[in-house]
């Protein structure tokens, strides 16, 4: 399972990329695994402003559909276009091509409530118990 | 990321009681596939993967442990009696090496269970039942079998049973078992074989919409009979694409689609059941009634004509009045987008109706279309059997 170091994390299997006070948000790769094919995505249109964990929008594989939450706080500058035609990105490439949104962070001190790679990594391992 | 709902039924368990395993319970686990409680029995719902296991079935061939579904052998001279007795399809019009489906039905009307029946020789007969439902069956037969001279014997444990579906499915079984024995099998036809020192009985018959067997073996040569298979270049395929493939076919789950509150006419089964006999079966008189009055509601296929993902449990909608329910739903791998089952009231079941299906509180359009969505290619041999 790959957890890269440079992202932070939710309990709900999102990560965060910081980069300049933008933060783009996906699900984990352990979170594509257990969803299975994903054939759906319902992401928010920029503008919106999200509190953290917040929903913001649902995600939809063969099987079920689970909720997405915002990881922080912010306001919403673009979603991913490219997987309206192509939801399998995010099995794909859940840390690349399969991003889900970009926000402009309200508070960036959020996002050291967030876990670490190595914190979420313990995670996972503890709820597969 | 948070669950906000499931496909139906398929994983839904009452929780704590010990699962019972099929006797392919170590190949699956070999093959890395993720098991699930379903219907009592620790299932694989995927090996490799929904999507391409589904296409694999479509595509070219793919098989199933399906051995949690009930099976019953009947055997004695009154065994075709009972089965009159208990299914609504008329039974004693099977010849040997044949079978048919019908479903089982309280005195009510209301669907017991839908059974598939497989006439082996004129006193013999062996009923496979929904896994969710096989001890309810078996007490039913056991029950109503007291005035008919038959003995039934539960394979349940005894045995394994194995679908390989796909269009290449009968060319791969045949580099496993005797060729001419399946070239023999027509549609819906059975028979037995010896192979490697144990008995199979396969029938052309499956849940997918595809061509293929279904094969029983005794649960000792089952794991022997899978990888026979998987070597024949027959892929794994669990739960989940078992459910996308049947309802791109149309074909009913029971606990989704039926139930013992729904009779076989509302949901299309009108032509397994059998009233142009004298004979006497479980339910007969009610589904004369129904069979003779307006039905109050009727099951149809519906196709989603925007992005989102009908499921079961979701409002189905018109002039912003509930008319009803979706029973099944997912997303179709081959025809894309979502489909559906769902009852609605006859007036609203004509093709082309335009529909709203409530996901959850966003309003998705969706039209009635034919069933079913999606019927394979046919060989003209298929055609002429």
């Amino acid at each position: 399972m790959v957890i890269p170091p440079d992202l932070r994390y939710t309990k709900e299997h999102e990560w965060v990329r910081m980069d300049d006070g933008i933060g783009t948000v996906g699900i984990t790769d352990y979170a594509q695994d257990q969803l299975g094919d994903v054939v759906y995505v319902d992401l928010p249109s920029p503008g919106k402003q999200l509190s953290q964990l917040a929903v913001f929008g649902e995600i939809e594989s063969v099987k079920a559909v689970s909720e997405l939450y915002a990881p922080v706080s912010g306001e919403v500058i673009e979603s991913n276009g490219a997987l309206a035609d192509k939801p399998e990105l995010i099995n794909e490439s859940p840390y690349d091509e399969g991003w889900l949104m970009k926000l402009r962070l309200a508070d960036e001190g959020e996002v050291e409530k967030l876990m670490t790679a190595e914190q979420y990594s313990d995670f996972i391992e503890s709820e597969a118990e | 990321m948070g669950t906000a709902g499931r496909a139906g039924t398929m994983t839904d368990q009452p929780a704590a009681e010990a699962l019972r395993r099929t006797s392919l319970h170590a190949e699956h686990v070999l093959l890395g596939a993720r098991m699930v409680p379903f219907a009592g029995w620790e299932m694989p719902v995927q090996y490799s993967g929904i999507i391409e296991e589904h296409q694999a079935v479509r595509q070219a061939a793919g098989m199933f442990d399906v051995s949690h579904m009930g099976r019953f052998e009947l055997i004695g001279p009154e065994a075709a009696a009972l089965l009159r007795y208990v299914c609504t399809y008329d039974m004693t019009r099977l010849s040997p090496a044949r079978g048919h489906y019908a479903a089982a039905c309280r005195p009510d009307g209301g669907i017991m269970d839908d059974v598939y029946v497989y006439c082996l020789a004129e006193d013999r007969y062996l009923l496979v039942a929904n896994a969710s439902n096989a001890s309810k069956i078996r007490d039913w037969l056991r029950r109503h079998s007291r005035r008919f001279r038959v003995e039934i014997s539960d394979r349940h444990t005894s045995t394994c049973m194995i679908a390989v579906q796909g269009p290449q499915a009968l060319e791969r079984l045949a580099r496993v078992l005797e060729p001419d024995f399946i070239n023999s099998l027509k549609p819906r036809a059975c028979g037995e074989i010896e192979w490697e020192n144990a008995f199979v009985f396969a029938s052309r018959t499956g849940y997918t919409g595809e061509d293929g067997l279904e094969l029983i073996s005794s649960a000792a040569a089952g794991p022997r009979l899978w990888r026979a298979l998987l070597d024949a270049e027959v892929l794994p395929c669990g739960l989940g694409a078992r459910d996308t493939l049947r309802l791109e076919a149309s074909l009913l789950l029971y606990g989704n689609d039926m139930d013992e509150t729904v009779n076989p006419l509302e949901v299309g089964l009108g032509w397994v059941v059998t009233t142009d006999d004298s004979a006497d079966f479980l339910g007969r008189e009610a589904l004369q009634r129904a069979r003779d009055s307006q039905p109050q509601r009727t099951l149809v296929c519906l196709k989603a004509q925007e992005r989102g993902i009908m499921r079961p449990g979701c409002s189905i909608l018109h002039s912003g009045q509930q008319v009803g329910k979706v029973t099944s739903g997912s997303h179709s791998p081959t025809l894309g987008g979502s489909i559906a089952m769902g009852f609605v009231p006859p007036e609203l079941a004509a093709e082309g109706t335009e529909l709203i299906v409530d996901i959850r509180g966003r309003p998705l359009p969706a039209r009635v279309v034919p069933r079913p969505f999606y019927r394979r290619p046919r060989a003209a041999e298929e055609r002429n059997a």
